[in-house]
């Protein structure tokens, strides 16, 4: 797909005839980190010629809910590999959870993390800050801290357990106003889901595994959007799993509360029937649920009451999948299958376009982060963080063949559609020819701050 | 066949054959010697990661009586308890050359895992895992029944099922693995059942299963009953809200000597009254009750030795493994490794 590529350090690209958002071919010339022009017959000038015809050009996809484990679980994913996968899917950031070791609750510990990421160069890496001290949902990180720091947290997350107590979260909610933060909740109430193994249902009735209720979801949810509105903050809820968060998420919307909610690809797919297996792969919180509830979500997220795809990525060392089910960690990769899940669960069924994509996958999440730099429009002057992908493609997913160092991918075996082609994050190809290229090089951090980036508004 | 998992997906055909297997290793239980060589230098493994003393004594008669060697592995006190891993400790089994596992297991669905994994190739026995299943109870359940059920009819027990038998089992079925695999086999059998539970007792999704559903024992046994098994209602339940106390518990869905005594004045003069054990008397059954004339709670434990000599008997004995599962069954499809009792004929 590119050509010679002499340069795969700072040289400009040219893609020509790229379908931009699924729309008519255009070509887009990439220079100095940002989108110099969009057009028919571009010359190349000099610039690599990468022929595009038949993909199509997103921007830069930006995950909202990303695990890469480092510091503390380096046997399960490190800031490299994570974000090498991350590249691979399509992605230029993503937004590393808060659940590592030493938990993400203070501003060294998310300055570590932006300082991996840069290092590493693949992707932006925007660091989560926890809502509580080591997650134990007693009492506040310093959230200010967080957000002060190189690292500008914004988007502040328990992910793994729920802040459950009702005035902790009223005051997490309220207090981040003061730096325009959000709270990412996991909605689950803990009383109603101790033991739980899968969703309650059918399912679990004959397999005898302990159920995790809907309403154990629900209620949270709409506890929170009420706490939202009274307070008047913003409130992002990650993985949102049943027909019912949606039907609250919606009324919440229409009456004006500031919630954002994210799917991820497995609850757009997969149901609990897997669990009949007793695979620990299909193993995840929350849970897989039915297929009433995987409609509901595609519906969902076609209609915009959910705004923004997440993929929830968390690998984990085999021995934590090779065992019993009820012993096994909850959790499945996703980072370089979600744009392929995306593609078979919304767009070949009709529910949604290459726009509307770009819309869940970049331009949300980006917002909801207040990543000023990405999910832009592809117009000329913009940051050139781009997505080339060929919808056409087909593969089979080989987890032993991803960057993750994550092997529970649940899409194992299964072939999906679309494949990243090429990915250029501030104007550097870090995926050409569907394969790693090199990282962007960061310049030193006084002169680069996020938001003042090259090529930024 | 190649392993014993489950009953929810085991033939009609299959339960039979371990039945009638089961009712020809009775006779040898009857003789004076109670062995036959058929497992003769082949290895069973009773692997418990779970106390269970009567389950456990009871596959060690069955192996025995059949010559096979036997070892016993519990969890607690061995590598486990210090941390090993269920596929370090199916691997070193298999190193050591067990032909079968028998395998109790705390988790729901660890018989499944060792089964669909390539850890051990062995054939694997389910005796009880987590909430999940516990199908040489059910089967040894349905023998106890069919006995009594073929006894009325004056027929032999031999190829029969249970056609028109009523069964009711009540207690706690939400955490009960006899419960489960007793409504699935009953169902292939054909009898009629009743789950009678305190709702808080019951799954979510029950109404799903082929049974009904009663809250109320008293009137479930005057719709008529023959076969009223009594399950047994687990300490760590007393104290989580399931029920106010035992002795409401007791009134309600406890087999009392009221009931006991309802059963003559309802007519009912051949209903059996069954229980897996161990029982916990005055609270789900009454000690009248469990010395009944109408008990079959120790001819359940001596049947139960009798089935599992089938089950072992029909799942090592003769050449009956499939070639395309020992060779690797590394990824084995779910429904494979959910069929219960492979055998060629099923595929």
């Amino acid at each position: 797909m590119a050509s010679q590529q002499q340069d795969a350090g700072t040289g400009a690209y040219l893609i020509r005839g790229a379908a931009i958002l699924g729309g008519a071919p255009e070509d887009l010339l990439i220079r100095d980190g940002i989108i110099a022009e969009r057009g028919q017959n571009l010359p190349a000038g000099g610039a690599t010629v990468i022929e595009a015809a038949g993909l199509v050009a997103l921007p830069g996809m930006v995950d909202i809910h990303t695990h890469l484990r480092e510091p503390g679980r380096e046997d399960a994913e490190t800031v490299e590999t994570g974000t090498r996968a991350a590249a691979l899917g399509g992605y230029t950031a993503v937004h590393a959870m808060a659940n590592s070791t030493p938990v993400a609750d203070t501003a060294g510990v998310v300055e570590q993390v932006l300082t991996l990421g840069r290092t590493a160069g693949w992707v932006d890496v925007r660091p989560v800050g926890a809502v509580t001290v080591g997650l134990a949902g007693e009492q506040l990180a310093e959230l200010g801290a967080m957000a002060d720091s190189r690292a500008r947290v914004r988007v502040f997350s328990d992910d793994g357990i729920c802040v459950h107590d009702p005035v902790l979260m009223r005051r997490a909610l309220e207090y981040v106003k003061a730096f325009d933060g959000v709270v990412a909740q996991h909605a689950q109430e803990p009383r109603l889901t101790a033991g739980a193994q899968m969703n309650e249902g059918e399912v679990s009735a004959v397999l005898g595994l302990t159920g995790w209720p809907a309403v154990a979801e629900e209620s949270i949810i709409a506890r929170d959007v009420l706490l939202a509105q009274h307070v008047g903050s913003r409130l992002h809820v990650c993985h949102v799993s049943t027909a019912g968060s949606v039907e609250i998420i919606r009324w919440a919307k229409s009456r004006g509360v500031n919630v954002t909610a994210e799917v991820t690809p497995h609850h757009l797919w997969l149901t609990d029937e897997l669990a009949r297996s007793y695979d620990p792969v299909y193993k995840v919180n929350p849970p897989l649920r039915t297929d009433a509830d995987v409609q509901a979500l595609r519906a969902a997220l076609a209609d915009g009451t959910i705004d923004v795809v997440g993929t929830d990525h968390a690998p984990h060392p085999s021995e934590h999948k090779e065992c019993e089910w009820a012993q096994a960690a909850m959790g499945m990769t996703g980072l370089e299958t979600a744009l392929s899940v995306v593609q078979h669960t919304m767009i070949e069924t009709g529910l949604m376009g290459w726009a509307d994509f770009a819309r869940v996958t970049s331009t949300a999440p980006a917002a909801i982060g207040r990543l000023e730099d990405q999910g832009r429009p592809l117009d000329a002057g913009e940051p050139a963080n781009v997505t080339l992908v060929d919808p056409a493609a087909r593969w089979t997913v080989d987890p032993s063949k991803m960057a993750t160092m994550g092997r529970n991918s649940p899409f194992a075996g299964r072939e999906l559609p679309g494949k990243v082609v090429a990915t250029f994050f501030k104007g550097h190809p870090t995926v050409l020819d569907g394969k790693l290229n090199t990282p962007y090089r960061w310049l030193p951090e006084t002169t680069e701050l996020p938001g003042t980036a090259a090529g930024s508004n | 066949m190649r392993h014993l998992l489950s009953t929810e997906d085991l033939s009609r055909s299959n339960a039979i054959r371990i039945l009638d297997t089961a009712e020809e290793m009775a006779a040898v239980g009857e003789r004076e010697v109670k062995k036959l060589p058929t497992l003769r230098g082949r290895t069973v493994v009773n692997l418990f990661f779970e106390d269970s003393t009567r389950t456990r004594i009871s596959f060690e008669a069955a192996a025995k009586r059949l010559s096979a060697d036997v070892i016993n592995f519990a969890a607690k006190g061995s590598s486990v308890s210090k941390g090993e891993s269920l596929k370090d400790t199916a691997q070193t089994l298999s190193a050591m050359g067990a032909d079968a596992v028998v395998i109790r297991h705390w988790a729901s669905g660890a018989p499944h895992r060792l089964a669909a994994t390539d850890w051990i190739d062995a054939a694997v026995i389910n005796a009880g895992d987590g909430t999940h299943e516990h199908p040489t109870q059910a089967l040894l359940d349905a023998f106890t029944m069919r006995r009594h059920w073929s006894k009325l009819a004056g027929t032999p027990s031999a190829g029969a099922d249970l056609t028109g038998m009523r069964v009711a089992i009540a207690g706690d079925v939400l955490h009960s693995r006899v419960a489960r695999s007793n409504v699935w086999l009953l169902r292939t059998l054909g009898a009629e059942v009743t789950l009678v539970a305190p709702p808080t007792l019951l799954p979510i999704g029950v109404e799903k299963w082929p049974c009904s559903v009663s809250y109320d024992l008293d009137e479930t046994l005057a719709r008529g009953v023959d076969a009223m098994m009594m399950l047994r209602v687990q300490g760590e339940r007393m104290n989580a809200s399931f029920f106010p106390t035992t002795r409401e518990y007791s009134r309600r869905w406890g087999f009392d000597d009221n009931r006991l005594r309802a059963l003559d004045s309802l007519g009912l003069k051949d209903t059996i009254i069954m229980h897996p054990g161990p029982m916990n008397r005055g609270l789900e059954i009454s000690s009248a009750a469990a010395d009944s004339p109408r008990s079959t709670v120790l001819a359940q434990v001596r049947n139960g030795v009798s089935i599992r000599m089938a089950a072992l008997y029909l799942l090592l004995s003769g050449d009956t493994r499939e070639p395309a599962h020992q060779a690797n069954s590394t990824h084995s499809t779910p429904a494979e490794h959910t069929s219960a009792l492979v055998t060629k004929e099923s595929h």
